[in-house]
């Protein structure tokens, strides 16, 4: 008797160990199999033409999607420099100066800002935007879009970096007749610079990646699209007009751009991930 | 002891008001102060725009938009109804699917496998949370539903008695749409389930092992049941996630508004209809029931990061105990 | 018999005791005094109508058991002290008669430097660490900078030791070297008085001694104030020296009278060891 529930309960083990390990590999294999299926499928087809060309037209092989890399470039640009210093800044305010009630409050309300599906951030670029100051789809209602999401993350992250630095730093630099600001600005803030740009990084992958809010702000666009007022393509809205379309050649284009995006996100989170184990190592003494 | 005596000391020379005003340091106070507040107006403002351009709608739909299945842009009445029943269909799949793979997984990760590996491994997993959602949508429509419409037949064969998987089946399906969404959802689970384990007090672990328990069964009767709440939080988290993912799902689910039985039939989600027709409404009814839907969306989503905070919380302080 | 140092018996002592506590002057104004200084943290009393003189080109010492209230009374002579919320000071505290209360803060500390107890350097190269102090007060050129730097280095006694390597990180050096970089940082700014708040306590006694030997040194151009725990270094180091005890100032005087011949019974039961 005794033996047999030692080997039911051992087999139990097994059997159970065996299969948290699978799923494990699983979850891990996933990652590779999605970098290798796009290399496959969309590696091969990337060209000079993909980088350089418009988009031909439907029948015509040669296109490319040069202005929805470009677009992404500058509706991306827009979302950093709305979403980074609002963030930035507001983070040294919580870090160095909020007084306790007022901190808990606005973290409180950036992380309900967080929380906002991305889709209705694109409804509230939409009414501000596109509707509201009448500018209608455009890179600017795109950038919007993105630079609100970038907000929250931006403010937890450098809140996050700042109170990481000891106060003995501050100390030595007030004793040496350096006002709060100009601490903060010379000593405080470079001594967390790695923590800073790694954070800014991941949250420019996260929002580089996004679909959603720019397929009613930046819509899309055949061409060029000059200036910041116009409809822009942008390559993950890209991906999703060639990938429904019932073009082969458009498939495969699909699976080019998105082999890009991937690689660049993936490239920048590594990255990021990175800067923040190497430098803490380093300060370990 | 006679000590001198000293003149009175001058005042010293202190900086008028004004330039203490303005000097720099304060401005730059009061130039973080003021992006501080530029977030709260910034929500108040969003908050405000979404009630505002909801408002046609909910004057004139009031509780049926919630309850009406009926979707006609062109007669003008809008029913959210087969929205919220593929949303929540779509997440409830895709937690049924994430939550024995993610907590399976992350019990490997924080019980079984040697720390040096056990951190490399979640870092890949948590890379896999970065993929951005349309990459999934390609990988959905291009592999997943191709392998579902081999394995859906068998499957009918097997359960087709069942309600939930009677009918047709045409590849693009509420089915699919879960089956992706759990894939996404999954790094979640596993990344925070991963962290609540591991911090659960290492004596609980021995008292079991010293009792002559396996390791799964300490695993599973004492480790687990302790980091409950934890790994509940994670999973309302998750949920929250699946309840926004917008790409991925309408590009497998079908996109159409229906309220089936069976997950083999297609469907459509908040996230979903909004993306497929924002941008071309023309109607300001048709834009202001979209607007209510994102509001319902907004809605779901803070209730359940409010409860996953605090399960997450929760089980924090037990630790700490 | 050992006496009970309890706030009661301490209240209890003669006036005579506390205006006894001033060194024979020379009759020369003192570089920093304090008049009747008392110190809150919030409701918190932590130092009781402290009056005493810091004379120039002197090192002063600053004893007592822990939580005296010596620290504190530190941190009050450059205003350190202001970034604790709820914090205030009454009374006067006299920088060559100008009251630092009401002066400028970042002047102050200007002229008030301090050193730490745990060397504190900055995450820079030992070069900006040093070159910081005089870069945002505007005190010198650019040209003049590194000129400068090897100044406050000489003075600290590390300028050998670094010269190679001014542009290396400040976490290469080792813990006596970083506080002495630390005391090099606060001399670049020429301060006339430098705050020494148990500077050895974190330190080997090689790199002890050395920043003892140092101080004979700094104190020609400087006037010295030292916090420290350790008597034997008091009685090395120090002109002057205060006895501290639950934030009041019990005795003050040179420091041959404090360690041989004290005035006050609590300044003897604390030097012979009877309690602290």
């Amino acid at each position: 008797m005794k033996t047999k529930l030692s080997f039911r309960r051992k087999a139990v083990n097994a059997v159970m160990l065996s299969i948290t390990g699978i799923f494990t590999m699983l979850a891990v294999g996933l990652l590779f199999f999605i970098l290798g299926y796009l290399f496959v499928q969309g590696g091969f087809s990337l060209n000079w033409n993909f980088f350089t060309k418009l988009p031909a037209p439907v029948g015509e092989s040669g296109g490319g999607m040069a202005n929805a890399l470009l677009g992404s470039a500058k509706v991306l640009l827009l979302a950093t420099c709305i979403g980074v210093p609002i963030g930035f800044l507001a983070g040294i305010y919580l870090a160095e100066y909020a007084p306790p009630a007022f901190a808990s409050t606005v973290r409180f309300v950036t992380d309900l800002l967080n929380g906002v599906p991305s889709i209705v951030v694109g409804i509230f670029a939409y009414a501000i935007i596109v509707q509201g100051i009448r500018v209608g789809f455009s890179t600017l209602a795109g950038g919007v879009a993105l630079g609100v999401m970038m907000i929250p993350i931006a403010l937890r992250s450098t809140e996050e970096f700042l109170m990481a630095v000891p106060g003995s730093l501050r100390e030595g630099a007030m004793a040496l007749g350096a006002t709060k600001s100009r601490t903060i600005a010379t000593v405080v803030v470079p001594a967390a610079i790695r923590g800073l740009i790694s954070g800014m990084m991941l949250n420019l992958a996260r929002v580089a990646g996004e679909t959603a809010p720019l397929l009613f702000t930046a819509l899309g666009n055949q061409f060029w699209s000059p200036g910041w007022r116009q409809p822009t393509a942008t390559l993950p809205a890209m991906i999703y007009e060639y990938a429904k379309a019932p073009y082969e050649d458009w498939h495969r284009q699909a699976w080019a751009a998105g082999f890009v995006l991937l690689t660049l996100v993936l490239l920048v989170n590594i990255t990021a991930r990175s800067i923040v184990a190497r430098g803490f190592a380093h300060k370990s003494r | 002891m006679a000590t001198a005596t000293f003149p009175r000391a001058r005042p010293a020379r202190r900086a008028s008001v004004f330039r203490r005003m303005f000097s720099a340091d304060s401005l730059a106070r009061a130039g973080v102060f003021l992006c501080a507040t530029a977030i709260l107006a910034l929500t108040a403002l969003l908050l405000w725009e979404l009630w505002r351009n909801s408002a046609l709608a909910r004057a004139r739909f009031g509780f049926n938009f919630l309850t009406s299945s009926n979707w006609d842009p062109v007669a003008g009445d809008f029913g959210a109804l087969p929205y919220i029943f593929g949303t929540v269909v779509t997440s409830a799949v895709g937690l049924a699917l994430a939550i024995p793979f993610g907590v399976g997984a992350a019990i490997f990760l924080a019980e079984l496998a040697p720390a040096k590996l056990s951190d490399a491994m979640t870092f890949l997993i948590e890379l896999l949370a970065a993929v951005p959602s349309v990459i999934f949508g390609l990988i959905g429509i291009f592999v997943l539903v191709p392998l579902l419409n081999r394995v859906v037949p068998g499957l009918k064969e097997a359960f087709g008695f069942l309600p939930i998987f009677s009918g047709p089946f045409y590849g693009v399906s509420l089915l699919s749409a879960g089956v992706v969404l759990s894939v996404m959802v999954a790094p979640y689970i596993i990344s925070v389930s991963r962290e609540v384990l591991l911090a659960v007090p290492r004596d609980m672990r021995e008292a079991a092992l010293a009792l002559g328990a396996t390791r799964w069964e300490t695993t599973w009767h004492v480790v687990v049941p302790y980091a409950r709440r934890g790994i509940m939080g994670s999973v309302f988290l998750a949920l929250a996630r699946a309840l926004g993912e917008t790409m991925a799902v309408t590009m497998v689910v079908g996109n159409t508004p229906q309220i089936a039985k069976s997950l083999l039939a297609p469907g459509y989600s908040i996230a979903a209809v909004i993306a497929n027709e924002f941008a071309e409404a023309t109607t300001d009814l048709h834009r202001s029931s979209l607007t209510e839907l994102g509001l319902v969306l907004f809605g779901l989503t803070i209730v359940l990061n409010a409860a996953a905070r605090l399960l997450i919380l929760a089980t924090g302080k037990r630790a700490g105990q | 018999m050992t006496p009970q140092m309890s706030p009661d018996t301490v209240n209890r002592m003669p006036n005579e005791a506390v205006e006894a506590a001033q060194p024979a002057t020379t009759g020369e104004q003192p570089k920093l005094r304090s008049c009747k200084l008392n110190f809150y943290y919030g409701s918190f009393q932590a130092l009781h109508d402290i009056s005493l003189d810091i004379h120039a080109n002197k090192v002063t010492a600053l004893i007592g058991p822990s939580g005296c209230g010596k620290s504190t009374f530190l941190r009050t002579l450059n205003r350190m002290n202001e970034t604790v919320k709820g914090s205030r000071a009454e009374g006067e505290i006299l920088l060559d008669s100008e009251n630092i209360l009401e002066m400028e803060v970042s002047q102050l500390r200007r002229r008030v430097g301090m050193v730490f107890q745990r060397p504190n350097p900055f995450p820079k190269s030992i070069f900006d660490n040093v070159a910081y102090g005089p870069g945002i007060n505007n005190m010198v050129r650019k040209s003049e900078m590194a000129e400068r730097v090897e100044r406050s280095l000489r003075r600290a006694a590390l300028w050998d030791e670094v010269k190679d390597k001014l542009h290396k990180s400040a976490f290469d050096l080792s813990g006596g070297q970083q506080q002495r970089l630390c005391i090099a940082r606060a001399l670049a700014v020429d301060p006339e008085v430098l705050l020494l708040d148990e500077p050895c306590s974190a330190l080997d006694p090689i790199a002890t001694a050395k920043i003892e030997e140092l101080l004979f040194q700094i104190k020609d151009a400087c006037t010295l104030v030292i916090v420290t725990h350790n008597m034997q270094q008091a009685a090395r180091v120090a002109d002057n020296t205060g006895f501290f005890l639950m934030g009041r100032l019990i005795e003050f005087d040179n420091t041959d009278v404090i360690f041989k011949n004290p005035k006050m019974k609590a300044t003897e039961d604390y030097i012979t060891g009877r309690f602290g």
